[in-house]
């Protein structure tokens, strides 16, 4: 219950803070983007600002080892897979419909309620994306293994 | 106007990175938008899906009841859903593919100093920065 509970309340803050930054805002993300354009660095301070609560986060749980409620925190010192072609070709994939419509997945959820049709139909649109990319992982796995 | 912004976009930012070390800190678990929305979707998280359910509902419903108080909050979604629908797909095929988005890999991954995380936001940034070049500048979409 009460890991519910911090979930609900860390899900808040996130959709909060995505709102007071200006995240929700399409043509604020398109503007960071648009660096041939009228380029909008807001972005740039929305990311420095996030980065260091969770920057001082990863050092405590170093030290913690397990999470307040119970089970075992993941550290910055452990090991990761290497970048590879999967992340370098769904992050390009992902930062073009990022460009295209100015929101990504945070935000999409966050402005659910007031986005009106357009935002309905990006989660609609987002989470068939979400279905069709494990056959697609298959794929390109078959065509040359990661 | 452009200095009230980078104010108001740092507070937020403080906020999203309090509500990451929040859930790490508290819960054990990385706040990654794609990854806890893409378990749900997938049923690869269901396992552990009443947390992601719990941090999805404050994630909506938060702004749901918050933005009626305030006129100032603006989204500028595009009315061209041919637009919204490519751009959904693409963020939702790219973020699983790369198991990451900007939540994840962006906040959570800079901030440990992942090399994966530090390589996905630059070919995200890449990637929109030359797709806005096109769809705005050259082919006129958006």
């Amino acid at each position: 219950m009460l890991r519910l509970l911090s979930a609900l309340v860390a899900g808040g803050l996130f959709g909060a803070g995505l709102l007071v930054s200006g995240m929700v805002d399409t043509t604020k993300v398109q503007g960071w983007l648009d660096v041939f354009g009228d380029w909008n660095p807001t972005l740039a301070f929305v990311l420095g600002g996030a980065i260091v609560p969770m920057a001082i986060a990863w050092r405590v749980a170093e030290r913690r080892k397990v999470a307040v409620l119970g089970g075992p925190l993941p550290l910055m010192t452990e090991g990761e897979a290497r970048p590879g072609r999967n992340l370098i070709i769904g992050s390009t994939v992902f930062g073009a419909g990022w460009a295209l419509a100015g929101l990504c997945p945070g935000p999409a959820l966050a402005s659910l309620t007031f986005g009106g049709t357009g935002g309905i139909v990006f989660v609609v649109a987002m989470a068939a994306g979400m279905l069709a990319a494990p056959p697609i992982r298959a794929r390109l796995d078959r065509m040359q293994p990661a | 106007m452009i200095e009230q912004d980078w104010i108001w976009g740092l507070v937020g930012g403080l906020m999203i990175g309090s509500a990451a070390a929040l859930y790490l800190l508290v819960n054990g678990r990385i706040m990654g938008a794609s990854g806890i929305i893409g378990g749900l979707v997938d049923r690869s998280g269901w396992e552990g899906g009443t947390e992601r359910a719990a941090f999805l509902a404050g994630l909506v419903l938060v702004p749901m009841l918050v933005v009626p108080l305030y006129e100032t909050v603006e989204t500028h979604i595009t009315s061209n859903l041919a637009v919204v629908i490519v751009a959904g797909l693409l963020v939702g095929v790219g973020t699983r593919l790369a198991n990451g988005c900007t939540s994840g890999h962006g906040v959570c991954g800079i901030s440990r100093l992942s090399l994966r995380g530090i390589v996905a936001t630059v070919f995200y940034l890449l990637g929109g920065a030359l797709v806005m070049a096109l769809a705005r500048h050259v082919l006129g979409v958006i």
